[in-house]
């Protein structure tokens, strides 16, 4: 006799967990569907709180513990929000070896935000990128999902600068 | 669809071409200098000459010279540096003269000195459209090989071929799918490996924008030669364009049917899905990717049973990487013993290269197995700039080593850079000069094998920790001999004893390093001038900038 599971309802009115749940209809609430699911829960809120993470586990019928791992296993899940704006600094050889370390002492320094870090006020986070294939323009980086190559320490500031003129 | 059909598709595909065209790279590299506002400029300034010649404009894959981007192909010719100023004078010049003072030369080694096999395409036809694929003979080999060949038959062309793994492993191509055709049991998967997350590489990225249906005709000559009936391609999130231009390929191709169920009218069917990863590295090793896959953390497990007998959800299955399943349509098109007459004894056809570091033209380039590494630096890639002098190349990534110039004249085979304490890799080459210090390379791969450790198992998840932990003190200037021979002794034990790749190749570039540039750590180390020779470390007299 087949067993009718309940599916819990949506955490609250926010229409981004109808994405999630969509998500996860459209693979048959398979348990396979977790990191699909886990991308559009990032994707929709810009991180996975343990809300989300207790309702994805529960719709896809999963310990919470298997969640929390999965989510913490791979980098691109992030556990906190992101800043306004995001500087992702491209740490792949090529760019290691034509200056990215004064890249991110240079935003260290001028707004104390290392890597993976966010600055105090939540207006900018700094990432790193193992390989943006950009290698040909090293040392590489993306602000704002715009990419840039041939980066000075100085070019690198005045963008960050930029954002804060705005 | 027939071979008429395709060939049907191809003729007026090729009717329909427009007298002149204009191909903007977009790839990554030209993307970051303006790439697209070149286009952009170009498609507003072609769009408004109604009575001039009619031209078309299309954001194009990789053309190959990164350095001189961003790269434009005016019909035949090819202009370097272009700025969106330029977008008038390049149209107006549509049938005449080319410009001189943006043309880029293409009779230079960089372009001669290729052979362009996997490559064929990227750059030259419309990544979003089949049509396109199919006028560049694309699907030909698919279509050919359902209707004469029987499964063996096209296993067996891969065999004759010599084609290896283009991974970085190097594992016999037809070995591996034979493996998988005498499998038993109703479902069997294959697998498209485009988690390429060694840095410094790119290639499989720009196969995957620049030609997405060449990966796919492959999986799918894979899919009939061994049997699977369910692909999968495991592509990074870091790739957004590859990811979506994928899914646009794999819609097209199932529109005619030649992806999907019964193609071309047999009882053949093949339905591959795209899975996105979401960053770690260690899941290019093929059982973590399997785990990664199935919804899992990317923790790989111990072989045998190999995927082979026992893969995706325990069932056979078939991975290969992008590189290779894009050398498989020309290998059942021209047949097996033409591939085989290119490259080296052991090491047959071409790689792929991506060229960077201190070196004047980087770029992508694929070269004939057998080249030297010599000839890939200073004629293809033009030497190093500011006259400076060569110290080392780096292949194979994290799990590769630093080869110096006494070995520049060996042939780049799987064997010779084995040999020499290296890889083959996937392909990233990056180029490094006086001013980079060996010990700082040594613990930037570290520190990624040590970051990147899935923890499963302990001579990873430990060894590297203590490994880094030694470089550190040696870069800092407060190294001793006891650092230096717990780099060797610790090493050999984390290289024996890891679980998967990952930790069986971290400790090569401390080794390769070690083999050859051992006077930088010696120099680095309290009993002898306890500075860096390149000034890169803080143990330097002046820290890097």
């Amino acid at each position: 006799m087949a067993v009718i599971y309940a599916r819990p309802p949506l955490p609250s009115e926010d229409v981004r967990w109808r994405i999630v749940q969509g998500t996860m209809r459209r693979q048959g609430y398979s348990s396979n569907a977790l990191i699909e699911t886990l991308h559009a829960v990032q994707k929709a809120f810009g991180y996975i709180d343990p809300v989300a993470m207790k309702f994805v586990a529960r719709s896809l019928r999963l310990p919470l513990s298997k969640v929390y791992g999965v989510v913490t296993f791979y980098h691109l899940f992030s556990l906190r929000p992101q800043g306004r704006h995001t500087c992702v600094i491209c740490t792949g050889t090529a760019c290691y070896i034509k200056g990215t370390p004064a890249l991110l002492a240079s935003l260290k320094r001028e707004y104390g935000a290392g890597d993976g870090e966010t600055t105090a006020d939540g207006a900018m986070s700094v990432l790193t990128a193992r390989c943006l294939g950009a290698c040909g323009l090293a040392p590489a980086g993306i602000f704002d999902g715009e990419i840039a190559g041939n980066l000075t320490v100085e070019e690198t500031l005045d963008r960050v600068r930029a954002w804060e003129a705005k | 669809m027939t071979i008429e059909e395709l060939e049907e598709i191809a003729r007026s595909e090729r009717d329909a071409r427009p007298a002149h065209s204009i191909d903007v790279c977009v790839a990554a590299s030209c993307l970051s200098c303006g790439g697209d506002e070149v286009r952009k400029a170009l498609a507003a300034e072609t769009a408004g000459q109604a009575d001039g010649p009619q031209c078309r404009v299309r954001g194009v894959g990789c053309l190959g010279l990164c350095s001189a981007g961003p790269l434009v192909a005016a019909d035949e010719q090819l202009y370097r540096q272009v700025k969106p100023e330029d977008a008038a004078e390049i149209a107006g010049s549509l049938g005449g003269a080319p410009i001189e003072r943006l043309r880029c030369a293409t009779e230079i080694p960089f372009f001669t000195r290729q052979n362009r096999i996997v490559l064929e395409n990227s750059g030259r036809i419309d990544p979003e459209r089949i049509e396109d694929y199919i006028a560049a003979d694309g699907y030909r080999a698919l279509v050919t090989a359902l209707a004469e060949m029987d499964p063996g038959e096209v296993g067996e062309q891969v065999s004759l071929s010599g084609l290896r793994g283009r991974g970085g492993g190097g594992y016999p191509t037809g070995l591996k799918w034979a493996t998988v055709a005498k499998a038993q049991g109703p479902l069997k998967y294959v697998v498209c490996n485009a988690d390429e997350g060694d840095p410094g590489a790119f290639m499989d990225r720009s196969v995957l924008e620049s030609d997405p249906h060449r990966v796919l005709e492959g999986m799918a000559l894979a899919a009939y030669a061994v049997g699977a009936s369910e692909g999968y391609i495991y592509a990074r999130a870091e790739y957004p364009l590859a990811v979506s231009r994928l899914q646009a390929a794999i819609r097209q191709a199932e529109r005619l049917g030649l992806l999907g169920k019964n193609i071309c009218a047999t009882t053949f069917s093949f339905h591959v899905e795209v899975r996105i990863g979401a960053g770690a590295f260690v899941c290019g090793e093929e059982t973590a990717l399997l785990s990664s896959i199935e919804g899992n953390r990317g923790t790989p497990r111990p072989r045998p049973p190999y995927p082979a007998e026992e893969g995706l959800w325990g069932r056979p299955t078939l991975i290969n990487n992008v590189e290779t399943f894009a050398n498989i349509a020309p290998i059942i098109r021209n047949g097996g013993a033409w591939f085989a007459s290119i490259g080296t004894a052991r090491s047959k056809g071409t790689k792929v290269f991506a060229l960077a570091g201190r070196v004047r033209n980087t770029g992508l380039i694929e070269v004939p197995m057998g080249i030297t590494l010599r000839e890939i630096i200073y004629e293809i890639g033009g030497g190093i700039p500011e006259d400076r002098g060569f110290k080392a190349v780096q292949t194979g990534g994290p799990s590769g080593g630093c080869i110096p110039e006494a070995h520049l004249e060996m042939p780049v085979d799987y064997e010779s850079l084995a040999g020499v304490g290296s890889i083959m890799g996937s392909g990233g080459m990056i180029v490094m000069d006086e001013s980079a210090c060996m010990v700082d390379v040594a613990k930037y791969f570290m520190e990624i094998c040590m970051t990147e450790s899935c923890g499963k198992c302990v001579p990873c998840r430990v060894g590297t920790v203590h490994l880094h932990e030694a470089l550190r003190r040696i870069c800092e200037g407060v190294g001793t001999a006891a650092d230096l021979a717990r780099l060797e002794e610790l090493g050999e034990m984390v290289k024996q004893t890891s679980l998967c790749g990952l930790g069986q190749s971290a400790p090569n570039p401390i080794f390769s390093t070690l083999r050859f540039f051992r006077d930088e750590y010696l120099a680095h180390l309290t009993t002898g001038p306890a500075r860096c020779p390149a000034g890169i470390c803080v143990s330097g007299e002046e820290p890097a900038s």
